[in-house]
């Protein structure tokens, strides 16, 4: 229950974060606009998420019927997509910075990335419980009494997936 | 990886299934981002489409369809205040305007 107050609470975090951006990202006299936005690469990235998400629940189902060795490698290789996702992220905002695109460039800029980081951030703090639910697995700690605790972080990382569905909706396709 | 989650959760299949939903969806999207046509009405078709994959993720993946109706309403009231902050918040700026 405490679990789903605090994904409640996140809601109006990233509310907050989504309002801002589209209040400001046409607001800004100088420096790049949102056509800067690659969408192959922000689709390949969504396509990313989505699959990880697919291998949590059959992480989550693993464990809840005690096939240790599957618990672990979809564990694994739901952490393995966040990196990716991270690693397409980090990518996308170096490109950005080359292009002149910073987070005090212009108005889009700072809530772009503002918008976009704090999404990120919450990536890399799922991808570090991934992989110390991972570390717990391979001692052979996940058997199924202890499925709530995967739920938990499944629970957080589909969170995560949701809310770049958002984003990539409002922000990337409808620049 | 065959077999079923819990009693109360959906079954693998079911999981694959969503998935394959999203990922339609989803090149949908993509699609409507890049014909023409559809530029007059990309924005409700988006928004009904984002909203679509969101709910199935929720319902789903995190199994909302089956669990407690308590954890709907501690998700789904911070949701929808969060959605008429940014409304409202747009509506105050003028990016969104009343017809």
């Amino acid at each position: 229950m405490a679990f789903w107050a605090f994904i409640g609470s996140e809601c109006l975090l990233f509310g907050s974060l989504i309002s801002t951006y589209l209040i400001y990202k046409g607001r800004s006299t100088e420096g790049p606009t949102p056509e800067i936005l690659n969408i192959p690469l922000t689709s390949f990235s969504t396509f990313d998420l989505l699959m990880s998400s697919l291998m949590m629940v059959l992480a989550l189902a693993a464990v809840q019927r005690g096939d240790r060795k599957w618990a672990n490698i979809w564990l694994f290789a739901t952490a393995f997509m966040g990196m990716i996702f991270l690693g397409l992220q980090a990518y996308e905002f170096t490109s950005f910075v080359h292009e002149g695109l910073t987070l005090q460039a212009n108005l889009f800029g700072a809530t772009f990335f503002v918008l976009t980081g704090t999404h990120g951030a919450h990536v890399t703090v799922g991808v570090i419980w991934l992989l110390t639910l991972w570390g717990v697995g391979l001692k052979g700690g996940l058997t199924p009494d202890k499925a709530l605790n995967v739920e938990l972080a499944g629970l957080y990382w589909h969170f995560v997936d949701v809310v770049w569905i958002v984003i990539f909706t409002l922000v990337y396709l409808l620049r | 990886m065959e077999g079923q989650g819990s009693g109360t959760h959906p079954t693998v299949g079911t999981y694959v299934r969503v998935f394959g939903i999203l990922v339609i969806v989803t090149i949908i999207e993509v699609g409507v981002f890049y014909v023409p046509t559809f530029q007059r009405v990309i924005v409700p078709i988006l928004l009904t489409l984002s909203a679509f994959k969101f709910v199935l993720v929720v319902m789903f993946y995190m199994h909302l369809k089956t669990d407690s109706r308590f954890f709907t309403f501690l998700f789904g009231v911070p949701l929808l205040l969060a959605v008429a902050v940014i409304g409202a918040l747009m509506l105050l700026f003028g990016v969104l305007k009343i017809a």
